[in-house]
């Protein structure tokens, strides 16, 4: 793999801002535009800037195809389990209000919960796809 | 907050959607083989308990309702289970239960071993896209979960080992985008004009603006868009292909699943939202669905009777039977629907039950061409004798769940004065006599040759659910009271619509 | 101007938006129909889905409304459901694209090329 010195420096310098520009968009996503979805895709798209600059194999050893898919799984059973929790708590599936005893704490707590999930399982699909494109025939 | 909750019979209809899901979730984190069977099997057993209470909830006190998130309806999502699709719920949880015992042995033998966690994670995507197309009250929602569905189908098609089933895949998956855009279009035109999404506030809301031409062309994409996923017949070339290719469990759970929702849902935009007046009196709907029905039953008949892969063939077969389903739908009236919507469960329970000899046969002979089948039925007697009796039912003959539902399509073609069309419905029985006949030629009146010499019978737990289903043609067409019972009801329920 | 011109003005520019939803939609299902090449269908099969994006989001802006979270003086503001539905489609369009391509690399391997008709051909062989 050819070194581009500019390139690789650049990227170093920018990912920590992305990924920190990925967590302004999620928990901004709770009072403007933004959330679980968006910020999750650019928390991916961190990632994989990482890989195609420094190469496949050094993405997997930061984070591995195993941790990719659990990844997956473990962010929608954040959202379910959230979901469970306001069915035990007393309402519907999803009902944040009464996860705590003031319904705005409550919403303000589920919605950001949720949104984790989401960020987790997005964040994880896309560098999941990412790599089984990348990853194919080598 | 304890008191004022909600029973656990009041969650039942979230429960239907979350459990599988949670399911699929779980499958993919521990991504072991006998677990993720497990799992799926706990999950699809639990199904059909909470869907017979739902329908029995249904049918003691009307329609149940279930604001998603607390949000109360029109605003937010309504999960709402009234007769039509309560019955339809139970529908697929059933078929769910029966295909997982038989799952286990069938994906072991025809699935890599390192995916068949995976399988087994997507079947319980799927089952829940189902599931929620049918219980929602939500026109997007319904879009959602068609999506899910249909997604986790093209996987579980691509798992099929031949290549070809990765070109079944992908051509379903081409069309199947087609039909969901197609039906996502409509919705948005529903949703400019009405300003809603939900069911029956929609229901309510279009009356004023019925005749407009948004109106006229969402009704328009809304058919095309559900045609292509229910495989009528111009449209179904999907269809043959996909269920071919699929391994055989897969072939099993979508061939009895996934067409009879799209079918579910068209009768929910035809009867509950555009209104049957609208649609049947006033525009020519009628003529349309009779027409391509006629056509699907006879040339997907004619077609089946030169394949020679039973699998392509029964493949056929079903898209000669949805056209018995629309059929019912064309006629229009009390009688018809019953007809059609008995025969959504009917034909769940005889194709289920070929498409399960069919895996039995892939499993001990590895493939399904009937030239390997000469003599089978001396060699595996007990699972031959299971296709006989399907394909009786599928054939009609009076006793099975087959002449049950041609009985009442039969009906309503002579209340409509439509004589030719009961003439019609018989002669495209002769067609399936022809091609079920051929298999039953091949497999009991020939020496046993070939890869058949060697069959035995296989593991009971492919053996039992195939005999479920089997008896179920018979079980259900001796006493149809229950089925056709629920059927009318659901049709008196379509009629009488959601205002 | 003269009367029809007008009229035809107004049809034209005043669409503008769904004319542009139903060029995309023609023009996506067009590719998926015309192109045998597996790849460029999938193509086509976005252009498809993304007409059907405008085609909800552009109902949804109010002119002169604000973003729809409450604050004091301000009493239009958009509707905040077309585009939630959006992003949900989006979604979906991302995973059909994901799997479609996913499918076509499999394919590939499986066949040698991505042709539709060499595909058949080959096929028409076993």
């Amino acid at each position: 793999m050819r070194v581009d010195v500019v390139l690789r420096v650049v990227t170093k310098l920018l990912l920590p801002f992305i990924l920190l520009f990925g967590l302004y968009v999620q928990f901004h996503g709770e009072i403007g535009p933004g959330g679980g979805f968006q910020a999750g895709v650019i928390v991916g798209a961190c990632i994989i800037l990482y890989a195609i600059m420094f190469g496949l194999d050094r993405a997997m050893r930061v984070l591995s195809v195993t941790a990719v898919e659990k990844m997956i799984s473990l962010g929608v059973l954040l959202y379910l389990g959230t979901g469970f929790a306001g069915m035990v708590m007393g309402g519907e599936f999803l009902n944040y209000s009464v996860l705590q005893h003031d319904p705005v704490h409550g919403q303000h707590l589920g919605i950001t919960l949720i949104e984790l999930g989401v960020l987790v399982t997005v964040a994880g699909t896309m560098v999941a796809i990412f790599y089984a494109f990348a990853g194919r025939g080598r | 907050m304890t008191g004022e909750g909600l029973t656990l019979a009041q969650q039942l209809p979230a429960l239907q959607i979350v459990l599988p899901l949670t399911g699929a979730a779980l499958c993919a984190l521990i991504d072991r083989r006998n677990v993720g069977w497990a799992i799926a099997t706990l999950v699809s057993f639990a199904m059909p308990v909470i869907s017979v209470m739902l329908l029995i909830q249904v049918l003691t006190t009307g329609p149940v309702s279930y604001a998603f998130g607390g949000w109360e309806p029109p605003y937010g999502i309504e999960y709402r289970v009234d007769v039509i699709n309560g019955f339809l719920l139970v529908l697929i949880s059933l078929m769910g239960a029966v295909v997982m015992p038989y799952a286990r042995r069938s994906v072991a033998s025809e699935i890599a071993e390192n995916k068949q966690a995976w399988f087994y994670c997507v079947y319980l995507l799927c089952l829940a896209g189902l599931l929620g197309m049918a219980i929602t009250g939500d026109a997007f929602n319904a879009f959602v979960f068609m999506e899910v569905s249909s997604l986790s189908m093209y996987v579980l098609i691509a798992l099929g080992n031949d290549r070809r089933a990765l070109v079944a895949a992908y051509q379903y998956l081409i069309l199947g985008t087609i039909g969901a855009t197609f039906y996502v279009i409509g919705v948005g035109l529903l949703f400019a004009m009405t300003g809603t999404l939900n069911f029956v506030d929609m229901a309510e809301r279009i009356v004023a603006v019925e005749q407009t031409r948004p109106v006229l062309a969402a009704l328009a994409f809304i058919t095309v868009g559900m045609c292509l996923k229910l495989a009528l017949f111009p449209l179904h070339v999907w269809l043959p292909n996909a269920y071919t290719g699929a391994p055989s469990v897969a072939t099993v759970f979508i061939a009895s699943t996934a067409t009879k929702v799209a079918v579910y849902l068209l009768l929910r935009y035809y009867y509950s939202i555009f209104g049957a007046a609208f649609v049947f009196d006033d525009l020519p709907v009628t003529p349309i669905l009779l027409i391509l029905s006629l056509a699907g039953m006879f040339v997907a008949s004619a077609v089946a009777i030169f394949q020679s892969n039973i699998k392509r063939m029964l493949a056929y077969s079903s898209v000669a039977q949805i056209g018995y389903i629309t059929l019912g739908m064309a006629e229009a009236t009390r009688l018809g629907l019953t007809g059609s919507i008995v025969h959504l469960f009917n034909h769940a329970m005889m194709k289920g039950a070929l498409f399960m000899v069919m895996g039995c046969i892939a499993y001990r002979i590895g493939n399904c061409r009937l030239n390997n089948m000469a003599g089978i039925g001396r060699r595996m007697p007990v699972t031959m004798a299971a296709f006989v009796i399907a394909g009786l039912s599928l054939i009609g003959v009076p006793g099975t769940v087959g002449f049950i539902s041609k009985w009442y399509l039969a009906l309503a073609a002579f209340e409509n004065g439509w004589w030719w069309l009961a003439f019609l419905i018989m002669g495209s029985s002769f067609l399936a006599v022809i091609y079920i006949g051929r298999v039953i030629e091949m497999a009991w009146f020939r020496e046993p040759t070939g890869p058949a010499a060697e069959a035995t019978e296989p593991p009971l737990s492919m053996l039992i659910p195939t005999w479920i289903l089997a008896g179920a043609c018979i079980v259900f067409g001796l006493d149809a009271e229950m089925t056709a019972g629920v059927a009318a009801q659901a049709a008196d329920a379509l009629f009488a619509g959601l205002r | 101007m003269s009367e029809p011109l007008d009229e035809i003005l107004n049809v034209v520019v005043g669409n503008f938006n769904q004319w542009i939803t139903i060029f995309l939609m023609v023009a996506g299902l067009y590719v998926v129909v015309a192109r045998g090449n597996m790849v460029k269908k999938l193509v086509g099969l976005s252009i498809f889905q993304t007409s059907v994006y405008l085609l909800y989001i552009s109902p949804g802006k109010i002119l002169g409304g604000t973003p729809p979270i409450i604050t004091d003086g301000v009493e239009v503001y958009s509707n905040p459901l077309p585009h939630v539905l959006i992003l949900t489609a989006i979604v979906v369009g991302v995973a059909t694209l994901a799997l479609g391509l996913g499918l076509v690399v499999r394919i590939n391997e499986a066949y040698g090329t991505i042709e539709e008709e060499e595909i058949f051909d080959q096929g028409s062989d076993e």
